[in-house]
């Protein structure tokens, strides 16, 4: 389980990656999820070429970028896999928050779960951001009032929803959420065993030997 | 109350609403599997946590073990290094495990509904992005990260931000060889690899209702490929017949009262939903990928388009990336090209329907020369029911190797994989970068394409064998 910071308040440069698409595969390649090395080659494709080489001009790499605490992506990020080490890897490199027109939905629920915020801003905020990215402007990204804020003072605003606002803010991780509502899980666990005994009761104890079943084969 | 299945069954399962659309939600069933079971278990006891329901957690093994026949659990390093692991912690926390000497073994969503474990409208989790393979019998059925099957071991509960909902309508008559993933390939590439984004997607149209449950299970495969994390299609008669004596589905009392209680669960007529899209069934033919997203999909007689034409300039570099990796120019035909590798398998394509369309195509034929074919099952009773019906015979006389079930080339922990700068037509569901391999080009396609292909050689359109007039 990951130790979550409570995150308030993010001012720093912005790495832009434009590119659409970017699943987790490419964050963390299954390579390097089996040789433990996901966070050093984070975006393996996009940062190495086939011979191992880095591939220059990758904004990743960028010594510009250095110390960069916000990612701005190409639509549909984190799309693919379930694999929280993309998230970690994300997290591993620095970055506190990933803005981007779309994330892939797992990839933006495991954000939260490890206190990083992903930003789901329109299209045209996107090409504003990425341009002000490129040309290594200071970005301000405020959790408490949902707003990213260029220098020039051009800001736009962002959902969250308020609950997942208030776990960053303060560091909560959902289990500790929910082990504080033990009684009202038991209560709705033996009034749902009662009123759909198939899901939970009866169907779980009444197992029968593969043999004696007519399906499958 | 009028309403969608998604909003009725959400409704029965909320434990606690906790504002903004968040709710703690009731968790009906948790699989896991070898490459994310062992690591949860492991940190649910380093955090000296109970496993609240053991019997509601189902345990199986597909990701990391080989598909070798003779294999044993320390055949591939993965799973020499996870499965004592997870023999340790399953037993210990009592939980099921069907590992490979058990005669259910097999990929965790292809056996998760054929052993009845799967209900409609039961709320389902993974630690795998294609749990909503299991809405083709109509179960609300979602991947979720390491962090979030902790809390469900320990809970049974997750704290989830209720999607919108989506209706994708599926109308007309498919032509002869198009299949589920046709209809699916199709639709995201027609919308994109985004376009379900942040839904809960209801399919429907009288081309769903025509599927059978296994093609509807492919259809749902691809949901999260679509963007969206749940994707399911409403139970009807088929879906029963199905789902009635499998061997954990309710019995007689309990069956009729499920399966009355299922039927309500249906969308009422008029029921309104966040978003409605279409697509022509009728319309659509084979489906082949040349890129590196599903998206990146196009009739199988097309081509690969050009980055000069692409809408917008990070599409353009997307384009040309996808290009160099896959070794294609723009207006490339796909059909034609050179194939060094077919993997028919994976949770989209490997219950008996699918091996049975393929070997329709193989019967009686020869792989060509040079060509790497593989068919893994999806589960043991697959592998069994198409030993019966013969089809081992008709893919091994065609040079086929019939493997034993697991993930397989789908993902490349298992030492299975595609080698660099080789192509394969795969019936699975993601042609990424690297993740059949590294250098591996994948092209996905439905399971008569890749038989088709395997015979060809070459990226092949399976509609041709379909009179028993060519090379028969």
């Amino acid at each position: 389980m990951p130790e979550i910071a409570p995150l308030r308040r993010i001012v720093s440069k912005a790495v832009p990656l434009p590119l659409p698409n970017i699943d987790t595969d490419i964050i963390t390649p299954m390579e390097r999820i089996m040789d433990g090395k996901f966070v050093e080659f984070a975006f393996e494709a996009l940062r190495f070429d086939a011979d191992g080489a880095p591939r220059p001009g990758c904004a990743l790499d960028d010594p510009a970028y250095r110390d960069a605490e916000i990612l701005i992506a190409g639509a549909n990020f984190g799309c693919g896999s379930s694999r929280e080490t993309a998230v970690w890897a994300v997290k591993g490199l620095g970055f506190k928050a990933v803005i981007s027109e779309s994330f892939g939905d797992i990839f933006s629920s495991n954000c939260f779960r490890n206190g990083i915020v992903p930003v789901v801003l329109p299209a045209a905020a996107i090409t504003a951001l990425l341009d002000a990215a490129q040309s290594g402007e200071t970005l301000t990204l405020d959790i408490e009032r949902r707003v990213v804020e260029q220098e020039g003072g051009d800001r736009y605003g962002f959902e969250i929803p308020p609950l997942r606002r208030t776990a960053l803010l303060e560091g909560l991780d959902d289990l500790q959420l929910s082990l504080r509502l033990a009684d009202e899980i038991t209560t709705f666990e033996s009034r749902d065993r009662a009123e759909r005994p198939w899901a939970q009761g009866v169907a779980m104890e009444s197992e029968r030997p593969l043999g004696t079943a007519r399906k499958p084969e | 109350m009028t309403g969608t299945m998604f909003e009725k069954a959400w409704a029965e399962h909320v434990v606690k609403p906790l504002g903004g659309g968040e709710d703690l939600v009731w968790i009906d069933r948790h699989f896991t599997h070898d490459l994310s079971g062992p690591f949860s278990l492991k940190s649910l006891q380093e955090h000296g946590l109970a496993l609240r329901r053991p019997d509601l957690t189902i345990a199986v093994v597909d990701h990391g073990v080989s598909t070798e026949t003779g294999r044993s659990e320390a055949s591939t390093p993965a799973s020499e290094k996870l499965m004592p692991l997870y023999r340790d912690l399953t037993s210990q926390y009592g939980v099921r495990l069907f590992s490979i000497d058990d005669e259910r073994q097999g990929i965790v969503h292809v056996v998760g509904p054929e052993l009845g474990l799967c209900q409609p409208g039961a709320f389902i989790v993974c630690g795998d992005s294609h749990t909503c393979t299991q809405g083709g019998v109509g179960a609300i059925a979602w991947g979720i990260g390491s962090t979030e099957v902790v809390q469900v071991l320990a809970t049974q509960t997750l704290i989830v931000l209720r999607p919108k909902t989506m209706l994708v309508r599926i109308d007309g008559a498919t032509s002869p060889g198009v299949g589920a993933k046709d209809l699916i390939l199709a639709l995201i590439a027609k919308y994109g690899a985004d376009g379900g984004s942040g839904h809960a997607i209801e399919y429907a149209g009288t081309a769903v209702e025509a599927l059978s449950i296994e093609g509807r299970m492919t259809l749902c495969n691809l949901t999260v490929e679509f963007g969206a994390r749940i994707g399911f299609v409403a139970p009807d008669e088929k879906t029963f017949d199905y789902l009635m004596d499998r061997p954990w589905s309710p019995r007689g009392e309990a069956w009729t009262a499920a399966s009355a209680h299922w039927r309500w669960l249906r969308s009422d007529p008029g029921a309104t939903y966040d978003k409605w899209i279409e697509l022509d069934a009728g319309a659509v033919a084979p489906q082949i990928s040349w890129g590196t997203s599903p998206a990146h999909t196009v009739a199988i007689d097309g081509v690969a388009p050009d980055p000069a034409e692409a809408p917008d300039a990070a599409t353009a570099e997307a384009w040309r990336a996808a290009l160099e990796y896959m070794a294609l120019r723009p207006g490339a035909r796909l059909a034609g090209l050179r194939v060094q590798n077919v993997f028919i398998g994976s949770c989209t394509n490997s219950r008996f329907e699918d091996l049975e369309r393929a070997a329709e195509v193989v019967r009686g034929r020869r792989v060509a020369e040079g060509v790497r074919a593989w068919v893994v099952p999806g589960s043991q009773s697959v592998k069994r029911q198409a030993e019966a019906a013969g089809l081992r015979d008709v893919f091994v006389q065609a040079g086929f190797r019939w493997r034993e079930p697991g993930c397989s080339m789908c993902v490349s922990m298992n030492g299975e994989k595609v080698p660099p700068g080789e192509r394969c037509v795969s019936t699975s569901n993601r042609n990424f970068v690297g993740r059949q391999g590294p250098g591996a080009r994948t092209h996905l396609a439905s399971p008569e394409t890749a038989a088709a292909s395997a015979i060809e050689g070459r990226i092949a359109d399976a509609r041709s064998y379909a009179d028993g007039s060519r090379h028969a």
